[in-house]
């Protein structure tokens, strides 16, 4: 699903890497958390397989394409394929519930009655059913971020990932995404999920892939989050 | 439901970015309007050529009765009007001149009629007549450059009491109108600058403030394609409307300026009609829509990245 081999990423005018000689592979259908201080190497993780950087060094290979080869053009259908959800939801507020999810199969030009079809659907899996004509601003932020993941489903990608999902939700909340989140995941679809919250991690017993100063210090299957510290 | 999609996007582009559309509407009119005039200056150029090329390019008048009296104007007149022999010479040696291509003769009584016809409203019409007018020859020549060869081979002959060269009074109004191209075609070069320098900006701050809307695309994985159409849409749309401005304004300008003002003051030269103005138009809005869509593209490169 996805492997990374001797990647290191230097950014421009950077002494200090911010990914150093990382190697791993994820396999289908796993959970997988990423752990780490601020400046960990965690965003540049994330931002590598979804090919917005590239490696300075190693490969990295996701959905079974290496990325290196995949030219330009194809990025937008290799994007199909992943779901992606932000600690700041990213909706669009001018937009309904229904549109912001309807948004994402617009843009890739499913045709209407598909849209039709599956917009309800997925928002009744997130648990948002009846509230597809609500603005996003109405909502809480737990419903925002709902809104978001059924976005990133909605196209029933492979591979699902979050980055800090939880982060802007009280602790209610965030146990609501994650029993969404794992719910997800028991569909097949492979989740990786960027955190700093330890009480989830040390509650869901998944694997555990810990960066530090841009080093994999640990990679460790039903880990919890505070293992070294 | 794509098209409509797109269609409702570029809506709201236009509409946020409301300033900077009339801005690009407007320079873009302008521009174009330019580029319209340039090319109808050219087909007025060129018809008039045409016209007067059809024409006859050099008179030779000989001398008649009253003549014979100013003899300090035309001292080659002092023995009286030309004889018929003194015209036949002139003409016989016109005719063996390679660089001539066609002599007509007319008489006083032609000239008188050929008047008549050309000025029907002139106050002097009623009072001319054939001793108003001088035996003449027109002559057309190969090429209208070696009028001096022609000249000098007939100027001196007994009879011949002056040679016109007709191009030569033409020749300050078709400076004046190849300037007047070049400097129509320096204006439209600067505002085309302008243009796109506006245009590649509104793009710009048309991107910027729709950061989140392509975000969100290229996460989901829309194409370059998609993402960047309702940008180079808009400003072809825009561009679109310029263009048909800039229609309007030369065909309110030949109207104006053609029509209403100097076709009623110089009847001299014949004027362009409505067929190039309206040829012009589709060029116009063809050059305006490219040239923005054009300047929409490369500046997505640059700020709309995958």
């Amino acid at each position: 699903m996805i492997r990374f081999d001797n990647v290191t990423k230097t950014y421009p005018k950077q002494n200090r890497p911010a990914l150093d000689n990382v190697s791993l592979e994820i396999e289908k259908g796993e959970f997988v958390f990423l752990v780490g201080s601020s400046g960990s190497g965690k965003s540049t993780f994330l931002r590598l397989i979804l090919r917005e950087e590239r490696p300075s060094t190693g490969e990295v290979h996701v959905l079974g394409k290496d990325l290196a080869k995949l030219s330009n053009w194809k990025v937008p259908h290799m994007r199909r394929q992943l779901g992606t959800v932000f600690q700041d939801f990213r909706l669009l507020p001018n937009k309904t519930v229904g549109q912001n999810v309807a948004f994402a199969l617009e843009v890739i030009g499913k045709p209407r009655g598909t849209i039709k079809k599956v917009v309800p659907e997925v928002l009744e899996l997130v648990g948002l059913a009846g509230k597809q004509d609500r603005m996003p601003g109405e909502l809480s932020g737990g419903e925002q971020q709902r809104v978001a993941i059924a976005r990133a489903f909605v196209n029933r990608p492979m591979l699902l990932i979050a980055d800090e999902p939880t982060g802007n939700l009280d602790p209610q909340n965030s146990v609501g995404i994650m029993k969404l989140l794992d719910r997800i995941n028991r569909t097949g679809t492979t989740v990786l999920m960027a955190t700093h919250d330890q009480a989830i991690v040390d509650q869901m017993r998944k694997r555990v892939i810990e960066l530090d100063q841009g080093h994999l210090v640990r990679d460790q299957s039903r880990g919890v989050y505070g293992y070294q510290h | 439901m794509r098209a409509q999609f797109v269609m409702a996007e570029i809506w709201i582009g236009l509409r946020r970015n409301l300033t900077m559309t009339i801005a690009v509407i407007v320079s873009v009119a302008l521009s174009l309007s330019l580029v319209g005039a340039a090319m109808l200056l050219n087909s007025q150029v060129n018809q008039m050529k045409g016209y007067w090329g059809d024409k006859v390019e050099v008179s030779i008048y000989f001398c008649n009765k009253s003549d014979q009296k100013d003899v300090k104007t035309t001292p080659n007149c002092a023995s009286g009007e030309a004889t018929q022999a003194q015209i036949d010479t002139v003409h016989g040696q016109l005719d063996k001149n390679p660089l001539v291509q066609k002599v007509y003769t007319e008489t006083p009584d032609q000239a008188v009629v050929n008047f008549k016809k050309q000025f029907p409203d002139s106050p002097l019409a009623p009072y001319v007549t054939a001793s108003s007018f001088n035996n003449s020859l027109r002559v057309k020549l190969t090429n209208p450059a070696l009028y001096q060869e022609v000249a000098s081979q007939v100027e001196g002959q007994p009879g011949v009491a002056k040679v016109d060269d007709q191009s030569a009074v033409l020749k300050p109004l078709f400076n004046l109108m190849n300037t007047a191209q070049w400097v129509a075609l320096a204006i439209m070069v600067i505002m085309f600058g302008v243009t796109l320098l506006l245009i590649v900006n509104t793009v710009r701050v048309s991107a910027f403030s729709r950061k989140r809307e392509t975000g969100i695309m290229r996460l989901v994985g829309a194409s370059n394609f998609y993402v960047q159409m309702p940008f180079i849409a808009e400003a072809a749309f825009a561009a679109a409307v310029g263009a048909v401005l800039a229609s309007g304004m030369i065909a309110v300008g030949k109207y104006v300026l053609i029509d209403m003002v100097l076709k009623k003051q110089i009847t001299l030269i014949s004027f362009i009609g409505w067929g190039p103005v309206i040829s012009v138009m589709p060029l116009l809005v063809v050059i305006g829509v490219g040239m923005s869509a054009l300047a929409a593209v490369l500046t997505l490169q640059k700020y709309l990245k995958v």
